[in-house]
């Protein structure tokens, strides 16, 4: 994408204006149960080696079977990006020798991907939103782990990981500045999430990305890219492309050129560092998998994987803003992860499956169900509030049955105890007082008691609100708010 | 009673299920004949426990009247078959003591229809070879010699020891591998029967890698008929292996007698090379003479890219090993020779456990792959693969049945004779093989002839993908005409 550079997003240099130019390589671990080649198993953890088949440790006349479950998932998120599907594709063997790499080659598709160019939009915090340019995706195997600090003259490896099936997601070089990158994995990561094509844990590896950056003047062709590898979380790849720019923008400034190379991040220092040069850099010597015959799609099996997916982030908020009426932070932030967006629907469906307010249950969601899970670090599949209680509570407040302050309390209650919120009103006394004469009571003793703030109140209506505070404080909270201001207007002789 | 050894596959069979002997009886005789032939050198590693064991429980069911196809019947096995808990080194040092933990498809077929496993045949490192002079465990010298020479002959390769064990009788069949002719060219060095399948038709899994897309696994016989047996065994699809095909196999044996009359036979005029000699094209009328007696119909067709098939196969089959024999690097199993770090633990290994042929193609190969070269020597030689099958796909569809041609352009050599100061004099011998192999065809070597030293001769039958049934037919016709040929003893 050639569009004219933006100047807020240029970075300044002691010469002038930079822009940055970034393109992402996402490794996505594949969600299966067996590896890409081999019918091996894929959890995590385990004791190192012991997933490991035949085929994963290269023994001699072992050969791959293709995984049908990886290539239906590889299918489905080419067709989450908007992605053209190759019906026909290639598996190839990149050659390089390496103690975590059995088979002396990674089979991965080079010339020929199962998924070809795609975008993705990306809605960025200030509100705007780009379009991100995928080039590609193709499965390829994953390597296994060489450790090395174990012994002090010897490494051992652990062939777990050894293919296990990721997807390796290209962008178009469309990013801009380091928020755009993080916005765009982030979308990314959500995108992969609701396909299930990708559990997107960046702590277990399940999802690292390469970066590669380069920085020009404004207008002028790309400058000379660098390669940060296998970086590991969203916030170290902001970390790492504003460093390299700057690092890049340094040299050129001071006379130098960028030499095109590998460079790791580190993350405690918060810079790059060469890894290897273009000099160093391997010939793979790639050429089709003689084992393995080109992979061939039919147009019915793409179309009924189309059929297959789910609505995906985008069309979500879409439809959150257009037939809930939510405002576009609200439903933003409520699709971002597909388990909130899925409770938040089933908050807005009563039993009888009638609609709720929906707003109501977009705050109750977001502010105080989101704000508690976050304050306790717990994933909404282990809230301790379902949906149905969090939509009954709305229901009582809806009934007016209970105000929002004593639904505040519920909340807690339903948090620490759990219970049904009906039960519960009824049982601890939380129902609502809409009883006008036993209001009228109350408020004829408070003004009764507060001669001088009554006779003020009709000069400042705003002092109403110290009479509403002393009203709600003797009926315990349960005085129903607005019948309260109403009955407190007319005795005190305020107009609406 | 006559020697157990002496015996036809087909015949020990019968004689098994008549009763008229025992499969531990077959197995013992063999045993000996191994043992008295050791300086054949055909054998790696002989498993007298294992086969006995074998031929027991072979025994019993055969005296329950419930014979398998192959019951008791007793074979080699190339060692570049993964054997679980029997060592198999593929004739390399790298893997001199590697011992599978799993047993390779074709085997586990051939044990699941009743057969016994003798021992390991010796082969060219990594199936690299056309005289199985390139194996670690040094050359098998052939049966044969020539009239009045007690010179050590080759027995071809790179399925040297299947060859040369099938010959002198130390088993009834074996297991071989073809990649550019190492089943068809030591049969036909050997007076034996070779065939090479269609590629698909044998699974390759549990079969240590040369040339993925080129291997293939056949048997080695003494008769047309035994072969037929045994691929029927040996054959079928295997979900392990993706390239082996879901097409059912056929009961190859009833082809043996089956009328060739009307069969359109090619004659590829390409493949009267320069330097051919005389003896070899008498041979080639001579089958033609036996297949016509036969009334099949001879056409002479043409195979205009043949010429291009043996540099292409030395690009392609290089450039594969290459990146197969990459899993050799001394980590995980096999030869590891320590350095100072990695990559001299890698160099060291692999210099040491691969031979001089097998550094040199994996060279050729991770040459012909390299950046700059991928396009002019290995999209190329794919390219050329494409024109030599599209010559023989034209050739079927203008009716040909199957195509007849000398199996080798030479009887059998002296050990150290031959490709010592050029490999290429070495490589001609695939001369008439590799395009079978590139366009992924049947074939079959039957012995034709014995010339003027008294050594074998073999015809080569091409056939149509997945149409074994016709070279069986037609092979047996050559046999039948030519007869049998078995060395004379000298060991």
């Amino acid at each position: 994408m050639n569009a004219p550079a933006r100047p807020d997003k240029l970075i300044r240099g002691a010469t002038g204006d930079w822009e940055i130019v970034i393109g992402l390589e996402i490794h996505a671990q594949v969600t299966s149960q067996a590896k890409l080649f081999s019918g091996a198993a894929t959890a995590f953890g385990g004791e190192p080696n012991s997933h490991v088949s035949l085929v994963d440790a290269a023994m001699p006349g072992m050969l791959p079977v293709i995984n049908a479950e990886c290539v239906r998932q590889a299918v489905l998120t080419g067709l989450g990006l908007n992605a053209q599907i190759h019906l026909r594709s290639v598996f190839d063997r990149k050659n390089y020798f390496y103690p975590d790499l059995p088979q002396g080659y990674q089979i991965s598709q080079y010339k020929s991907p199962v998924v070809g160019e795609g975008e993705v939009i990306v809605d960025l915090p200030d509100g705007e939103s780009i379009t991100v340019g995928i080039e590609r995706l193709h499965l390829e195997q994953d390597a296994g782990k060489s450790v090395h600090d174990q012994h002090p003259t010897l490494s051992y490896v652990d062939l777990n990981r050894s293919g296990v099936a990721l997807m390796e997601i290209v962008s178009k070089p469309d990013l801009r500045s380091s928020e755009q990158a993080k916005a765009f994995v982030t979308k990314l990561r959500s995108i992969l999430r609701y396909l299930g094509t990708c559990d997107g844990d960046m702590e277990k590896g399940s999802l690292r990305a390469d970066v590669n950056v380069s920085v020009r003047r404004p207008g002028e062709p790309l400058g000379t890219r660098c390669e940060i590898k296998n970086v590991n979380s969203i916030r170290f790849i902001g970390q790492a492309i504003e460093h390299e720019a700057r690092r890049q923008v340094d040299i050129i400034e001071d006379g130098g050129t960028i030499v095109q190379e590998t460079r790791l991040f580190d993350p405690n220092k918060g810079e790059t560092r060469a890894m290897r040069s273009k000099e160093e850099a391997h010939d793979y010597r790639y050429f089709p998998d003689p084992d393995l015959l080109p992979l061939e799609l039919t147009p019915d099996y793409v179309e009924d994987l189309r059929g297959q997916l789910p609505e995906l982030p985008d069309d979500k908020k879409a439809r959150f803003v257009r037939e809930l009426g939510l405002s576009v932070y609200d439903a933003d932030v409520l699709v971002a992860e597909r388990a909130n967006a899925a409770f938040f629907e089933a908050v807005l469906v009563k039993q009888d499956g009638s609609p709720r307010d929906a707003k109501a249950a977009a705050n109750w969601v977001i502010n105080e169900l989101t704000g508690r899970l976050n304050k306790e670090g717990r994933d909404i599949a282990a809230s301790p509030v379902s949906a149905a209680q969090l939509g009954t509570l709305l229901d009582l407040i809806g009934e007016g049955t209970i105000s929002g302050k004593i639904a505040k309390d519920l909340f807690e209650i339903l948090w620490s105890e759990g219970g049904d919120p009906r039960e519960l009103v009824e049982a601890r006394g939380l129902k609502q007082v809409t009883d006008v004469g036993a209001i009228e009571k109350v408020i004829a003793e408070i003004v009764a008691a507060n001669p001088d703030k009554a006779a003020q109140a009709k000069e400042k209506p705003a002092m109403i609100g110290w009479f509403v505070g002393q009203v709600m404080k003797a009926s315990g909270g349960k005085a129903n708010p607005q019948a309260v201001n109403d009955l407190l207007k007319r005795k005190l002789g305020i107009a609406d | 009673m006559t020697d157990p050894t002496s015996l036809t596959l087909a015949e020990a069979r019968d004689a098994l299920r008549g009763k008229k002997l025992s499969a531990r009886e077959l197995t013992d005789a063999h045993l000996g004949a191994m043992e008295a032939a050791r300086p054949l050198n055909a054998y790696v590693l002989e498993t007298p426990d294992q086969a006995r064991a074998m031929a027991d429980q072979a025994d019993v069911r055969l005296r329950a009247g419930e014979a398998r196809a192959l019951d008791g019947i007793p074979l080699g096995i190339k060692d570049l078959f993964c054997t679980q808990d029997v060592r198999a080194t593929a004739g390399s040092r790298i893997l001199e003591n590697f011992v599978p933990t799993y047993e390779s498809t074709v085997t586990a077929n051939l044990w699941r229809d009743g057969a016994v496993m003798l021992g390991k045949l010796n082969n060219d490192e990594f199936a690299m070879g056309s005289s199985n002079e390139t194996s670690y465990f040094g050359s098998v010298v052939s049966p044969w010699r020539r009239v009045g020479s007690d010179t050590k002959l080759v027995p071809g390769g790179s399925s040297g020891g299947s060859a040369a064990a099938v010959a002198a009788h130390l088993c009834l069949g074996a297991t071989a591998t073809d990649t550019g002719g190492s089943i068809r060219q030591p049969a036909a060095f050997t007076g034996t029967v070779g065939v090479k399948p269609t590629y698909g038709r044998c699974s390759r899994w549990g079969v240590v890698a040369f040339a993925s897309s080129l291997d293939q696994a056949g048997p080695i016989a003494r008769t047309v008929r035994d072969s037929a047996i045994l691929l029927r065994s040996m054959a079928g699809h295997d979900p392990k292996d993706t390239t082996s095909v879901d097409i059912a196999v056929p009961d190859y044996e009833a082809a043996i007698g089956k009328s060739v009359k009307g069969m359109k036979i090619g004659i590829p005029k390409e493949y009267r090379v320069p330097g051919m000699s005389d003896e070899i094209e008498k041979l080639w009328e001579q089958g033609k003479q036996w297949l016509k007696e036969a009334g099949a119909e001879l056409v002479e067709v043409s195979l205009p890219h043949t010429k291009y098939a043996l540099p292409a196969y030395y690009i392609v089959a290089p450039a594969e090993a290459s990146s197969n024999l990459a899993r050799y690097d001394g980590v995980r199993y096999g030869l590891r020779v320590n350095g100072r770090d990695i990559t001299e633990m890698y160099e060291k290994t692999r210099r040491e456990g691969f031979g001089e042929e097998v550094r040199r193609r994996i060279m050729i190969g991770t040459y012909v792959l390299s950046a700059g070269y991928y396009d002019a020597y290995y999209v190329r030689a794919q390219k050329v693969r494409t024109l030599i099958k599209q010559d023989f796909e034209t050739c079927f569809a203008n009716g040909v049945h199957a195509m007849l041609t000398p199996a080798t352009p030479s009887a059998a050599f002296g050990i150290g004779e031959k490709g010592g100061a050029d490999p290429v004099e070495m490589y001609l011998n695939d001369v008439f093989t590799v395009t079978v192999n590139m366009a992924g065809l049947p074939g079959i070597a039957v012995p034709g002839a014995v010339d003027v030293q008294g050594l074998p001769l073999g015809l080569q039958l091409i056939g149509r993908p997945f149409d074994e049934e016709s070279l069986f037919s037609l092979g047996q016709v050559i046999e039948d005409a030519a007869g049998r040929f078995t060395p004379t003893k000298w060991w």
